[in-house]
Formats: structure tokens, sequence, C-alpha cells
């Protein structure tokens, strides 16, 4: 083999090489399973918690700093879509901060706890999902409707759970999902209007809430203890405060996030 | 450079080349007529092909590759036409455009089939609709395994490595190509100009594959920003040196200008990606028009760039062959060593 063929053959091994390493890049593992629900139903059973004992943590999370104007959505290339639409990205009203998921991640140690058997709503209407953040707990039924007249597809992109992509034609019957590991901050979004967007946090305990309008959030029947308690925004990111609540008491616990996410 | 082919069979070596033996007759071996309407037609598949990758580029930028969740079928049906709203527009015009690629492929290669005396040109309309099929299920494969980055990645390059197959095809049936006697010189510079223009058709297509990758979210923006500096010197030491001392050859002058240009036009385009998309457009809430005319732009223009830099190479070949002794295989030129 003469030199110029040694010169062709590697710079085809090179360009094989570099698509190689894009593989090796690949952020998810898609790989998981329809052996969640079994995961799901191999777990002990749930640990009794005392109602007579239970805390209740809320609060107030803030955001410091000028809020960003919401971008205005340009809707226009689907006469289906009605109304007006702004970016939820960063939303703040009078200094409170909405769509902060806000979840105890540490301190309930071994105790289990069972996915209620009431499913979650997520509605699609004026094209925008609704809520914005959503929590839900691991293996909990999220029941999506579509309330619009048009199609939207629902497309979850995780990182630990099952990816999937289906459309829902209007007037069609509501999806019925679940997500079997705990993610917080799972991405969901609308490719046909790549406007919507929208967070599913999975965890295993059903102690969550995500803040309202006007920044509140309550988290309701925490066993006595010393916790840890995540703040988590989609742009602002993660904030956590230990927290220790008595027998039956209610602690106020605020946050505040800066702009730019500090 | 010929003798790269040798091995395939001295007619496509000797066809593609038109060798000048050193008596000074002209070697050809198959006397290939004009063909108007094959020609016009394979004109025709480059331009579908071209409008086919702005088709495709229009579906990445304004991020609905996957509106359309289904494939071969689209919503469950194979020929039934959805809404053509939100990104279903985007998507399925590009199926349909993909569709009318593949069939005017098909109907090329089985003219060419009938009409083309040269079999390495009627076996490379066959390696067309290889191609056409392999870049529909890449194209199939990204959808149903929700655009993973290298997928997209080597589907965005095949179109473009098709697109280059489309426009050589047009080039080789064209009249200039088949009833023109070229005009050979010889290069007896190194690295060859031939080489060079080998060597830049690598790089760009280095480029693309690092520009998919950044497009399909698998790489950083700066490999392809940084690796824009190698293909800027490399295609202008390609261009400089065939404009230099090749510039009285009709074919090679205008291909080198045309890659010039394109180059710097898409060094421009290329600054207006990334302006709109990595600094103005990153927290941006829906693909915004100035990313999107911007980006689809910047993809249709490095087609092209790739596309002239392919053409530049074939009239290379052809006008600006290697030394003759160096075409003919050492088997060839002594026959005792076999």
């Amino acid at each position: 083999m003469n030199r110029k063929r040694w010169t062709i053959l590697a710079s085809m091994l090179a360009l094989c090489a570099l698509l190689l390493l894009a593989a090796c890049n690949k952020k998810e593992n898609t790989e998981q399973s329809n052996n969640s629900a079994t995961e799901q139903q191999a777990q002990p059973a749930a640990t009794p918690i005392d109602p007579a004992t239970v805390a209740t943590v809320n609060g107030t999370v803030k955001f410091d700093g000028t809020a960003p104007k919401p971008a205005k959505i340009d809707m226009s290339q689907d006469p289906g879509c009605k109304g007006t639409n702004e970016a939820e990205s960063v939303v703040v009203s009078g200094g409170d901060l909405a769509n902060v998921f806000v979840y105890v991640k540490d301190g309930l140690g071994n105790r289990t706890f069972e996915a209620p058997k009431d499913p979650v709503v997520l509605d699609q209407k004026g094209c925008q999902y609704h809520p914005h953040v959503l929590g839900v707990m691991a293996g909990q039924t999220v029941q999506i409707k579509n309330d619009d007249p048009t199609t939207h597809n629902i497309h979850p992109t995780p990182k630990d759970n099952r990816e999937w992509n289906e459309s829902q034609p209007p007037s069609s019957p509501a999806l019925e999902k679940n997500f079997a590991r705990e993610e917080i901050m799972l991405p969901v979004k609308c490719n046909q209007h790549p406007w919507m967007k929208m967070y599913v946090n999975v965890v295993k305990s059903p102690f969550f809430a995500v803040t309202d309008k006007s920044g509140k959030y309550e988290i309701k029947g925490l066993p006595p203890g010393d916790y840890t308690l995540a703040f988590v925004h989609e742009k602002l990111g993660e904030q956590d405060q230990k927290v220790t609540v008595a027998a039956k008491e209610t602690k106020t616990v605020d946050q505040s996030f800066k702009a730019g996410g500090e | 450079m010929c003798h790269l082919l040798w091995p395939l069979g001295a007619e496509i070596a000797l066809d593609l080349c038109h060798v000048p033996d050193p008596r000074g007759t002209t070697l050809k071996a198959i006397a290939a007529t004009y063909n108007r309407g094959l020609h016009r037609f394979a004109v025709i598949l480059a331009c579908w092909t071209f409008l086919l990758i702005i088709a495709g580029a229009l579906v990445t930028s304004n991020d609905a590759g996957l509106s359309v969740p289904d494939w071969p079928t689209s919503f469950g049906s194979l020929y039934k036409i959805p809404k053509l709203v939100g990104g279903v527009k985007f998507e399925h015009t590009h199926r349909m455009i993909a569709q009318g690629a593949g069939l005017l492929t098909i109907i090329l290669a089985v003219w060419m089939w009938r009409a083309e005396k040269r079999r390495w040109l009627r076996m490379l309309a066959i390696a067309a609709v290889g191609t056409v099929i392999a870049q529909g299920i890449l194209g199939g494969l990204t959808v149903l395994f929700f655009l993973p980055a290298p997928i997209s990645s080597a589907h965005a390059a095949l179109a473009q490595t098709f697109f280059c197959i489309a426009v050589a095809m047009a080039v080789f049936t064209g009249r200039r190509w088949i009833e023109e006697v070229p005009r050979v010189e010889f290069d007896q510079r190194r690295p060859s100009l031939f080489t060079l223009t080998l060597l830049s058709i690598f790089v760009l297509y280095v480029q693309l594959i690092l520009g998919a990758m950044f497009r399909h979210h698998g790489l950083s923006w700066w490999p392809h920003v940084v690796h824009a500096a190698v293909v800027s010197f490399v295609l202008a030491w390609t261009a400089v040196r065939a404009l230099s001392i090749y510039s009285q050859i009709e074919a090679i002058r205008n291909s080198a200008i045309l890659m010039l240009s394109l180059l710097i036009a898409q060094l421009c385009l290329g600054f207006t990606a990334f302006l709109t998309r990595v600094s103005w457009g990153k927290d941006a809430a829906q693909p915004e028009l100035p990313m999107v005319i911007s980006t689809v732009t910047h993809v249709a223009v490095g087609a092209l760039l790739l596309a002239t830099t392919v053409v530049l190479a074939i009239q290379v070949w052809r006008h600006v062959p290697v030394a003759f002794e160096e075409r003919v295989p050492q088997v060839e030129r002594n026959p005792s060593a076999a």
C-alpha cells in the first residue's frame, strides 16, 4: 500500500474516530425500562408516620435583583394556539419567585412512601403547559390532557427515566404516564410548538411543593427530624437549607435567589 | 492522481482523466455522447437536493425534528398529509421533499443505466440510490431514537455527501465534460494541487461533522469555531495555488474563485450564526427568525462550499494530473515485477 493510500485510510479512520467520540458524548441513557413498574412493586411497604406528630414547613421564595422581562411568545405558526403567551422561565411578581420546586432532599432515612393513587394532571391549554413545574412521586400517574384545538406532542427528555414522544390530537383521551426514577427538573417539551416547555420533578417522598405566583409553598405531614430542604429553579439552580422540625411544629423557611443563579 | 482509480479499471481512469500519453494522442476509453435530457435531469436532482438540505436545516433550526413522532409513517399514515402547522410544517415538508429526492434519484439511475455508456457513471448513479436509501434510514433512525447527536450528525453529513454526488453527476453528464478535450498541465509541485483539493474536502468534512454535532447538542461550539481557522487556511492555500498557477484553465479558475467566495461568505455567516444562536439567542424562549435565517443559510452555503470543492477536485484531477509515470502503477511500468 503506497503512502497516499495510507493517507486516505488514515483520514477515513479519523472521521470514524470523530463519530465514535461523538457517540461517547451521548448525554442520556435511554435504555431504561418497562421494568420500572416492577422496581416499584419490589419496594418495601411504606413506613408508617404518626399523624399526631407531623410538622409543616412553609415559606416564601424571593428573587433578589431586577427580574428579567418575560419574552412574548410568537404563536402565529399555529392558528390553533389562541391567546397570548409569555415565556415562563423566570416568573417574578413583586419580588416573589414562582415555579420553584421545594422538596426534602435528605433526612428521611430509609423511609419509603407509597405513590398516591390519584393522578396529577398536566394540561395543555393556550399552547402552554399547566402547570409549568410539576411535582410527582415516582410511579404516580401523570394524566396529560390536551384542551387545545391543535395537536401537541409530549416529549420528556430525561436523564434517568425512559424517554418517549407521543402526539396528542385535539379532543383525544388523556395520556396516562408515570416516571419510575427520581429525577429533578426533568424537561418536557412539545416539538410542534418549540416554546412549550415544562419540568416534571419526580421524587420518592410526598414532601414537596411548588411555589405559586406569590412565591409561597407549604409542605405538610413531615415527621419530626432534621432535614435538608432543596429549592430548585429551572434557570437559577438549586439552593439547600438545613431545617429541624419538632412534633406538630409549623416552621417558616424562606429562601431567595439572585439574578444569574447565585 | 488517476492511478487512484487504476485498480477500478482502465476505463474509469482513462475516461475520467482523458489522459494524454507522451506520444501526443489522447487516451479516451469511451466516446460518450452528450444527452441534454439526462444532464438536465441530473441538474434538477442536484437543485432538488440543495432544496432538501435547506428543508432539513429548517427542521433543526426550528427544533422540529420530533414534531412527527413516528417513521416511516407520519402520524400513522404513509400517504396522508397532516395539517402543516407548527413544527409539523417543517418536518413533514422535509419528508416530502426527501421522498421526491429518492424518486428523482431512482429515475436518474434507471435513465443512466439505459442511456449512459460510461459504466463508472452508471455505477455512480447506483451508488447515489444506495446513498439516498441510507440517508432515509438514518433520518428514520434519528426520529425513532429521539435525535441522538451521532445519528443526526451522520444524517447531516450524508445529506451533503449525496449533494456532492448529485452535483458530480451533473458535471459528468454536462456538455463541457463530454465534448471538451481537456487542456492538461502536469503538476510537479508538492503537495500537488489535487492533494490539496482532497485535503480541502477532508477538512470541510470534519468541519461539517463538528458543526452538525454542535447543532444537535453533541459537542460544544468551540471545536467548530476553532476548526474554521484550519478550513480557512487549507482552502485559501488550495485556491491560491489553483489561481496562481492554473488560472488559464477556466474550469479550475471558476471553481477556485467560487470556492474562495463561498468560503468568505461562509465565514461571515458563521459569525452571524454564532451571534444569533450562541451569544444573543442562548436563552431564547423559541427559535427566533434571525437565528433560523443565519443558521439555515450557513448550512446551505456550507453545502455549496463542499460541493464546489468536490467539483474543483474533479476538475483538477482532469486538467492537472501528476506526472504520467506516477499515475501508472508499479506493476504496469515494470510487468516483469508482477
